[in-house]
């Protein structure tokens, strides 16, 4: 993974308060792990049916048995709890969640978020994603800025089909942490050495700038 | 007073399943994946399936098998993302796919499970996943009927049983399984430990004997239960 990268999930991780219940979304998210030291006081939780994921394992260590929402081999702490779907959608649709942490293709200025679906191309259906965007307490993005060829991924309106409606609150990308405000989009902090002006250029939406010097990450 | 003795040879509690079945499935990738039950299926040849499972596992692995021989016409789904083959059947048409939100399918099993009609819940009532269904106010808030779901057959795999049916499931091999062991009018599970009756404490067991109408010891585990090194 790139510095960029790694410096985007290592400022996300920073997100994460002691005590949340938090679900990481598969893809970079679930990298955010390797950023939380082994004494923070956190209850990871994976829609499979596990609160309390330790770290992930090499497959000589594996439990065929133990695995998150996206494959991944992981390991039990002490207090770790087992339970099935039913119970596991329970807990993120009641307002269990503190936080998620989503991939996205795009999202809006008003925080809509689209990640599941490109129709013609891709459309391998949303697993848990809608229900862990609708009803986590706080939702945030982790994406690059722009997609492979470029083009912005924050836009005024997303153009793909929606998983739901104004659920983002902040986006952490390779270049900046931005948030949704009741305004649009506004720019929080910069990735050490990109200006704001690059961010901006890089947005296909109005960003607000801060009054105040920007801190970077 | 003694519990009646549920265990079976498996081409024997195969072979009520018919052609035009649905059929749950359970697991969430391998873990809880009823692979032999899955290979008996096969064997046994009923066509024009409806099957109801989280996901489609991975190609050469698990309900791959019943998509490859072509007794699949319907699946009702979560996430196809690990299955090429499901994708490319799906695409050409091969394959009629009804995607449901993961924790929506849960519960319209347990509905079903739990002589219900129906659940109601707001997720995605702003999407496109909303399109056709029937939509009721309750409270001063609008909600989606989502209606339950039972099936002919449930194939169950689990830890732990014993003779009665009582089953244990073991970390996150449980996911859909008590579930749809609740769900189906012929329940069949697969078990990894038989014990004797009285071999499982009460209190540990996850889905009551009630549901269950056939058990079938699994001996030696396959290579398909194994740790998958991608």
């Amino acid at each position: 993974m790139s510095d960029a990268r790694e410096r985007m999930v290592a400022r996300a991780a920073r997100e994460i308060a002691p005590g949340m219940v938090v679900n990481l979304g598969i893809g970079l998210p679930t990298r955010v792990v390797n950023h939380l030291s082994a004494d923070f006081p956190v209850c990871l939780h994976t829609e499979n049916g596990l609160s309390g994921i330790g770290p992930t394992l090499g497959y000589d260590k594996a439990d065929r048995n133990l695995i998150d929402a996206g494959g991944a081999y992981v390991s039990t702490v002490p207090g770790s709890a087992c339970f099935d779907s039913a119970t596991s959608f329970a807990i993120v649709r009641s307002g269990r969640l503190d936080l998620t942490m989503l991939g996205a293709f795009e999202v809006s200025a008003t925080g809509d978020l689209a990640n599941w679906k490109i129709p013609g191309k891709f459309s391998p259906g949303a697993g848990g994603g809608i229900e862990l965007a609708q009803k986590a307490r706080r939702v945030v993005v982790l994406t690059t800025q722009t997609d492979r060829v470029g083009n912005p991924k924050l836009k005024e309106a997303c153009s793909l089909p929606l998983t739901a409606r104004g659920c983002v609150t902040r986006i952490f990308t390779d270049m900046a942490v931005i948030d949704v405000t009741p305004a649009g989009f506004a720019l929080v902090e910069t990735a050490d050495g990109v200006s704001a002006a690059e961010v901006a250029e890089a947005t296909d939406a109005p960003l607000a700038l801060p009054d105040t010097a920007i801190p970077t990450f | 007073m003694r519990l009646p003795n549920k265990t079976r040879a498996i081409e024997e509690a195969i072979a009520g399943i018919k052609d035009g079945d649905t059929v749950m499935v359970g697991g969430f990738g391998v873990p809880g994946t009823p692979m032999t039950l899955i290979h008996a299926l096969v064997d046994h040849g009923a066509r024009d399936l409806t099957l109801v499972k989280n996901d489609a596992n991975e190609p050469g692995m698990g309900i791959d098998h019943l998509l490859q021989s072509g007794q699949v016409a319907r699946l009702i789904t979560t996430h196809l993302g690990l299955n090429s083959n499901a994708i490319a059947q799906m695409n050409s048409g091969a394959l009629e796919v009804e995607f449901n939100a993961q924790g929506i399918l849960a519960e319209r099993i347990r509905a079903g499970g739990a002589g219900l009609g129906a659940v109601l819940s707001d997720i995605g009532i702003d999407t496109e996943l909303a399109q056709g269904k029937q939509v009721v106010e309750m409270d001063g808030k609008s909600w989606l009927v989502e209606p339950a779901l039972r099936a002919d057959a449930a194939l169950i795999h689990a830890d732990r049983a014993d003779p009665f049916g009582n089953l244990a499931y073991v970390a996150t091999a449980q996911n859909f399984n008590p579930l749809m062991a609740m769900a189906a009018t012929c329940v069949i599970a697969e078990v990894e430990t038989l014990l004797p009756l009285g071999g499982l404490e009460a209190d540990a067991i996850h889905t009551p004997g009630i549901f269950v109408d056939h058990v079938i010891e699994l001996g030696q585990l396959s290579e398909e239960y194994a740790v998958v090194r991608r």
